[in-house]
């Protein structure tokens, strides 16, 4: 049953500004607001704007909140400071993967879990259900309570330094605090989806569009331009960052997607997934099932997620499962999972078949992109 | 008032026709083409002496989001490729009825549905 898509408190905003939009996970977003390049390249070279609202954030709070997320998701919270971030999983008790998540410890007994918007409810209801044995532990619902705008790009610290007092030399890649942005209550983190340096401000949806309209007047001068989620994908896949629904799914493990070092299995207590996730372990040390590569592409034609991989001569070895042309690097990229025999970078007669014919790809090692420090 | 030029005709895949000079018409994607499929990264052409028959693919158009079929609005033979285009793919978007053009085609035979201006006006308003 299709419902009426969700508007962030920014809408009437991007309309101004002419965003083509589109439906993202019932959400009406940004997809664009002129050219997708040039806001990639905005964000690779000076300063992008991302309206992020449709991210959903649950919080969970008590004494007993980081014992609750222990056995709730993969990671090892409780040992999470206050005030920073981690990146981390929540799997399914087959150790399949629910959703990729960001987890703020904001204070000693209070943290916010931030899902992907199409799978929020999915983890509100897990994290809610895995958290009831635990008294002392109160999951709340924040899908509401927040606006989510990104600033993003090299020019990001000095941008958002002349719009704050709080201290953002002191901030960490993957930290967060509290403070104030042009007069804005905000959580201010040093985290981000692009590759890049950058910030994500969480605030009320209230206050979403004075912050916009401020930081749009702050970045003017070092070129800030307004991103959509166009670009944000093209940003994610040079730096080599699994999106769920493509890299990442329900079918697979941590283990599987390459990303074994999410789960802490030395944590105290028992975690859902923990036992099937110690044999996924296992069995992906012993026999590498296929695993995630990189793939450039020698023609300019683009390989789509979903196009077979191929050893050339037909043979699928594997799939494609995000796909573009990078503005950054100039030629066609992917993200696959391939065979172990062939996922080697450098590995000779990988192909991917492109709507039919064999268009040879070079193997290499994720990320695409990085940036210089 | 309309983007969609007066002298020229329009396919319902969106490509756009001239009138043809000595037997021979322009093709090209209009600029509500180009403006959904985001920016061109790469086109396929037909190639020159290829015959390409009306409502048929003949190329392909790469953009960011996605890839799009090519379908030549006539039938005929190609007798020329915008060369430019295939350099700098960046023209469909920038200039999609003048410099942006796709290929020439020496028309055999003319489906019978394409549409006026005022006509294809009203298709995309949908």
């Amino acid at each position: 049953m299709s419902q009426p898509p969700r508007h962030t408190a920014l809408d009437a905003l991007h309309r101004a500004l002419g965003a083509t939009m589109t439906d993202f996970a019932g959400w009406d977003m940004p997809l664009r607001y002129g050219s997708e390049r040039d806001e990639h390249q905005a964000v690779r070279t000076r300063a992008g704007l991302f309206d992020l609202s449709h991210m959903g954030e649950i919080t969970v709070t008590g004494p007993r909140a980081g014992e609750a997320l222990d056995y709730a998701l993969v990671g090892h919270l409780s040992a999470l400071a206050v005030g920073r971030a981690r990146y981390t999983m929540i799997c399914a008790p087959d150790g399949g993967i629910l959703d990729d998540l960001i987890v703020y410890r904001l204070g000693e007994q209070e943290y916010m879990i931030v899902a992907n918007a199409s799978n929020a409810q999915v983890v509100l209801d897990a994290v809610t259900e895995r958290a009831a044995g635990f008294d002392g532990a109160a999951v709340r619902d924040d899908r509401d309570a927040y606006a989510l705008l990104a600033v993003q790009g090299p020019q990001a610290p000095g941008i958002l330094k002349s719009l704050t007092d709080a201290d953002l030399d002191g901030l960490k890649y993957y930290a967060g605090l509290p403070g104030t942005v042009a007069g804005v209550s905000a959580l201010i983190a040093r985290t981000g989806y692009t590759g890049e340096d950058g910030f994500e401000l969480f605030v009320a949806p209230g206050d979403a569009e004075r912050l916009w309209q401020a930081l749009t007047e702050a970045g003017a001068a070092a070129g800030l331009v307004p991103c959509g989620l166009s670009c944000r994908d093209t940003l994610r896949l040079e730096a080599g960052m699994p999106l769920y629904g493509h890299e990442l799914s329900t079918a697979l493990t941590p283990f599987d997607a390459g990303l074994g070092r999410v789960v802490k299995f030395d944590k105290p207590g028992d975690f859902v997934g923990r036992q099937a996730l110690e044999a996924a372990a296992e069995k992906a040390a012993a026999s590498p099932p296929r695993k995630l590569v990189g793939l450039i592409a020698e023609g300019r034609r683009v390989p789509r997620a979903g196009y077979p991989v191929t050893d050339g001569s037909g043979a699928v070895i594997g799939e494609v499962t995000s796909g573009a042309p990078s503005p950054t690097l100039g030629v066609p990229l992917a993200m696959a999972y391939v065979d172990a025999a062939h996922a080697a970078p450098g590995t000779a007669g990988v192909a991917v078949d492109i709507r039919g014919a064999q268009e040879p790809h070079r193997v290499v090692a994720l990320p695409f992109y990085k940036r210089e420090r | 008032m309309s983007i969609n030029p007066q002298n020229l005709r329009y396919s319902k895949e969106h490509e756009w026709l001239s009138a043809p000079a000595d037997g021979v018409a322009t093709v090209g994607i209009t600029s509500h083409a180009a403006d959904a499929l985001g920016d061109v990264v790469f086109v396929q052409l037909p190639e020159v002496g290829a015959a390409v028959t009306a409502g048929e693919t003949c190329g392909e158009l790469e953009s960011t989001k996605s890839v799009s079929d090519l379908y030549s609005p006539v039938s005929g033979e190609v007798t020329e490729i915008n060369q430019d285009v295939v350099d700098d793919p960046a023209l469909v978007n920038s200039a999609p009825f003048e410099g942006g053009w796709l290929f020439k085609v020496r028309v055999s035979d003319e489906a019978g549905e394409l549409l006026s201006a005022a006509e294809y006006d009203a298709f995309i308003a949908g």
